[in-house]
């Protein structure tokens, strides 16, 4: 029999309901996978072996008959950003070191309702901001095709795992490409939902009006069977859309004949490595090849969405990170006096990427200074949100590269942001327009995976996820596994 | 010595009384229990905590707005205010900014030369409030949490209003207002209501308006008053001793009765105000605005002029009895039991004014007990006695109060203690005869020629009949006697 951590999701689910394997196993496999492998990628802050198995016996007690939902019985992993509550969440930063929420974000209350196995909770960039996995303030992971490149970022730990089989699925999060990018760069599928699609309740906000949490995972297929559990509106919180939720799966149908595919010229433009380019474009001939028009697009205000993201993200950084200050929760170092403390914790426990973008928050909405930064920013953003309007007018879809190159080797880009920040190029516009996003593999360049995106219409998931599953069902890249 | 003109304009913080608080579904009730017990992990500001508008607190602030003549807005945003202190867990207060939920209204108070003033309402605004710091005796702060996020509304006053009388004026109307309203409690000791005011002086030739001074945390009708009178007599000291007004922010100092400067303008925070991204924009329609419109009640100033020109009451009395509305509903009720005996309105306004306040004042009793501790039909009862001479007003008044006190009926006292008022004719002459033999010292004097000496004999009957006589048919009766017999 195939080794069970090498199943997807959809197959575990098949496996699990045809009672051929127990959740228990399951688990076991993947504890065990994570035992061998973690000193190699370094994916998880926390393993939560002992709530899993519980969890996973739970599961099995409770399998008589319909699971409870996709993901009951499948061992499962949180970015560390996201609350669980009684397990350590530390959003990779040394502020929030021994924290223990005491209550689940909404995400998490959904996955344990829908009977999911916690094998715990991974990596991430401090705070989510930083695109390699290199700002966690613990340890950064390995990309687990290339361990001495790094699995992207910000949501790396959730990549890296998936891709080295530690997990059959797991929850990352998404500012300006956080899920996409890390999908990208570790040869995985990557959802972004539309803003407002998944409760952001009990994600530690990064960037507020760009912030979603999004499923990592092999297949376009699982990743359908994830976002049925955590979609949905969420009374605990106030932008989350009290749309209806499709039947995901169902809208698998494999068929792209007549869709119209949207390219972009502003994403095939300079910085794009060559042999990138080159695979990205030979994955979306294989649409035209069934059935699928290929039409070529512009989205002119692209060159300003980069500076755009770097206003509006740290802008609202500033005033969502004002709240660590070691008076309530976390570590506070000792100081003279409150305010000493304040300044020391601050000072001290954030790492140097997350205070460069508070400082550069705090003098984007300082007064004489909000107009020309925060303010402009956001009429840009509307013009960028215009751009994808006007398109979706031709288009039901627009294809580009997920990211601009490869993995890049550790270290590269950590003395220049700004090389670091352009990673995001082609991810930040999706979610500065509020769009759903999707990477899927396709190909490889140097060795190492290459990540074609899909952004789709407003809750519009239902058609991105169609034209990745149709993609899968044409491509064997989404099977490929690195050698461990 | 020139005149100087003061330009005063009140900002009014008000919490709203909402059972939960502003964001989440925590109770609002922040005194009702220890430190720290009500308390969510919105309200605690814990990491991944959102805000999710409490619309009851919406609803609220947006009747206050119509109370005081302003526009509710169709469209409103909340921004963040960022400060760092201890008693604001996020960092930041939610706030609304430049776009408040209602603007352009106005107040009428009673200006300084008597005549009907409106003072005019820049804007209304929904914000949350804070923690509270305990300072404990040890030298450590705690910080209770219980009170960060009820939901507060802050009232901002244009600059009309010229005196430390009227801004006191102006702001016990509106805390008249809001409570008549039910949105607020109107207790100022616990802080339910909070006033800052901005205070400028400039000579009356000149056009342009004076530095403007905030002075902060001003808690009672009192202080109002005599911080804003200290501080503009202080700028004009300046101004006359040849200096001149700093733009700054002062606090009132209760204990020496000065204002003490707190911080220059130079030195004013930053408070890096952007639109709130986990509130979506608050769309409120025309049919939401007229419920609103419809759920209000018949305001205090309406109600006033209603009592003076439907009961002929005085201003000052209409005023009296619609100071809060549980008085106002009270007195039309016990208006209605008394018409159906005899008593009218203006008795009723007389004995609901005096005695009845009196009690209540003595018991140390709010207004909302009014109807439980003398039901208006009691009231009415007492009207009754007194139209049909059935006790005379100084057995009135002990019935009303034992009435009061017991909560029995007053015609039951009277029938039960046998004080009803003697006005029969023969038991009086005989009564008379006993006190003029008795008293032959009064009567002498009387017949001399002092008429007032009868007022002593009176009372010696009202002594003889337990104060039960009725005192003119006494009066009567001893004059029937002595004016005849010689």
């Amino acid at each position: 029999m195939t080794e069970l951590h090498t199943l997807t999701i959809a197959e575990s689910r098949a496996a699990l309901d045809a009672g051929e394997i127990t959740s228990v196993e399951l688990t076991e496999a993947f504890l065990k996978r994570i035992h061998a492998v973690e000193p190699q990628i370094k994916a998880f802050l926390t393993v939560t072996g002992e709530l899993a198995l519980e969890q996973a016996h739970a599961a099995d007690s409770q399998r008589n008959g319909s699971p409870r939902s996709p993901l009951h019985g499948v061992p499962f992993a949180i970015k560390d950003v996201i609350c669980t509550r009684d397990i350590p969440t530390t959003a990779g930063s040394r502020i929030l070191e021994g924290f223990v929420p005491p209550y689940d974000a909404t995400v998490t209350a959904r996955l344990r309702a829908g009977g999911a196995v916690l094998l715990g909770k991974v990596n991430c960039d401090e705070f989510a901001m930083g695109s390699s996995n290199e700002n966690s303030a613990y340890f950064p992971t390995y990309n687990p095709w290339d361990t001495d490149r790094v699995p992207g970022g910000s949501s790396g730990g959730s990549a890296a795992a998936v891709a080295a089989l530690e997990t059959p699925g797991s929850l990352g999060t998404e500012t300006g490409g956080s899920v996409r990018q890390p999908s990208g760069l570790c040869g995985i599928s990557g959802l972004k939902p539309t803003y407002g699609r998944v409760s952001r309740y009990g994600l530690i906000a990064f960037a507020s009006s760009l912030d979603q949490i999004g499923p990592l995972a092999w297949t376009v297929a699982d990743l359908a069977l994830i976002l049925q559990v955590i979609a949905g509106h969420d009374p605990l919180d106030g932008t989350s859309s009290a749309q209806p939720v499709p039947d995901y799966s169902a809208a698998l149908t494999g068929d792209v004949r007549g869709l119209r595919v949207g390219v972009p010229r502003e994403y095939f433009a300079e910085g794009l490595d060559a042999d990138v380019e080159r695979v990205v474009r030979t994955a979306i001939e294989t649409l035209r090849d069934q059935g699928a028009e290929l039409v070529d697009i512009s989205l002119p205000h692209t060159r300003y969405a980069i500076p755009t993201y770097y206003i509006i993200a740290p802008a609202e950084a500033s005033s969502n990170l004002a709240r660590f200050d070691g008076v309530r929760y976390g570590p506070r170092l000792p100081g003279d006096g409150l305010w000493e403390q304040i300044e020391r914790t601050r000072g001290e426990l954030f790492g140097p990427e997350v205070r460069r973008r508070i400082m550069i928050g705090t003098y984007a909405l300082s007064a004489g200074y909000y107009d020309a930064y925060y303010r402009r920013a956001q009429q840009v953003r509307t013009l960028i949100s215009r751009d994808f309007e006007q398109a979706f007018t031709q288009v039901d879809v627009i294809a580009t590269p997920t990211s601009p190159t490869i993995a890049f080797l550790l270290g590269q880009k950590t003395d220049d942001p700004l090389a670091m920040y352009l990673s995001d190029v082609y991810t930040v516009t999706a979610n500065l327009a509020g769009l759903p996003g999707l990477s899927v593999p396709c190909g490889f360049s140097q060795q190492m995976p290459v990540g074609l995106q899909f952004i789709g219409k407003l809750l519009d998931e239902p058609t991105l996820l169609r034209v990745g599953d149709a993609y899968q069902r044409m491509t064997d890249w989404h099977k490929q596994r690195p050698k461990l | 010595m020139t005149d100087y003109i003061a330009t005063i304009g009140l900002e009014i913080h008000a919490q709203v009384r909402t059972t939960a608080k502003m964001f989440d579904g925590c109770s609002a009730d922040y005194a009702g229990g220890d430190p720290n017990t009500r308390v969510s992990v919105v309200s605690l500001g814990l990491p991944g905590a959102l805000p999710v508008v409490n619309m009851r607190a919406i609803e609220m602030a947006a009747m206050s707005g119509l109370a005081i003549n302003c526009t509710v807005q169709h469209t409103s945003v909340f921004s963040r205010k960022s400060y760092i202190y201890p008693d604001l867990p996020k960092g930041f207060q939610i706030t609304q900014y430049d776009q408040p939920i209602c603007t352009d209204g106005w107040v009428e108070i009673d200006g300084d030369d008597g005549q009907p003033k409106r003072i005019g309402i820049e804007r209304l605004h929904i914000e949350e409030d804070t923690g509270r710091l305990v300072h404990s005796t040890d030298g450590a702060s705690l910080i209770d949490y219980n009170r960060s996020g009820v939901p507060l509304m802050e009232i901002v006053s244009r600059p009309d209003i010229g005196s430390a009388e009227e801004a006191k004026r102006y702001f016990q109307k509106l805390r008249q207002i809001l409570l008549w309203i039910g949105v607020n409690s109107g207790n100022l000791e616990e802080g339910a209501l909070r006033c800052d005011a901005n205070v400028s002086v400039r000579p009356v030739h000149q056009k342009e308006y004076g530095a403007k001074v905030e002075i902060k945390n001003i808690n009672s009708f009192r202080f109002v008053e005599r911080a804003i009178a200290y501080e503009i007599q202080r700028q004009i000291d300046e101004l006359e001793s040849g200096g001149h007004i700093v733009q700054e922010t002062r606090g009132w100092n209760e204990a020496q009765g000065i204002t003490v400067s707190q911080r220059s303008k130079e030195s004013a925070h930053d408070y890096r105000y952007f639109p709130e991204p986990d509130i979506p924009p608050l769309v409120l329609d025309d049919a939401w605005i007229a419920a609103r419109r419809a759920e209000m009640p018949e305001l205090p100033d309406a109600r006033r002029d209603r009592f003076m020109a439907e009961y002929g009451l005085s201003k000052q009395d209409a005023e009296l009895l619609t100071m809060e509305r549980p008085i106002a509903d009270y007195y039309v009720a016990a208006v209605t039991a008394a018409a159906q005996r005899g008593g009218s309105a203006k008795d009723v306004a007389n004995w609901v004014g005096g005695e009845l306040f009196r009690l209540l004042k003595d018991a140390g009793e709010g207004f909302e007990v009014l109807h439980e501790r003398m039901p208006p039909l009691h009231i009415a009862e007492v009207l009754g006695l007194l139209a049909q001479d059935i006790v005379n007003r100084t057995v009135a008044k002990q019935v009303f109060e034992e009435s009061f006190q017991t909560g029995n009926s007053p015609a039951q006292i009277v029938d039960e203690q046998g004080l009803k008022q003697i006005s029969d004719t023969g038991a009086l002459a005989a009564l008379a005869q006993v006190v003029i033999a008795n008293n032959p010292k009064a009567v002498e004097e009387y017949r001399k020629g002092k008429k007032t000496a009868i007022k002593f004999l009176v009372g010696q009957v009202m002594k003889a009949t337990k104060g039960q006589a009725n005192p003119q048919a006494a009066t009567t009766a001893l004059e029937t006697i002595l004016d005849t017999e010689v």
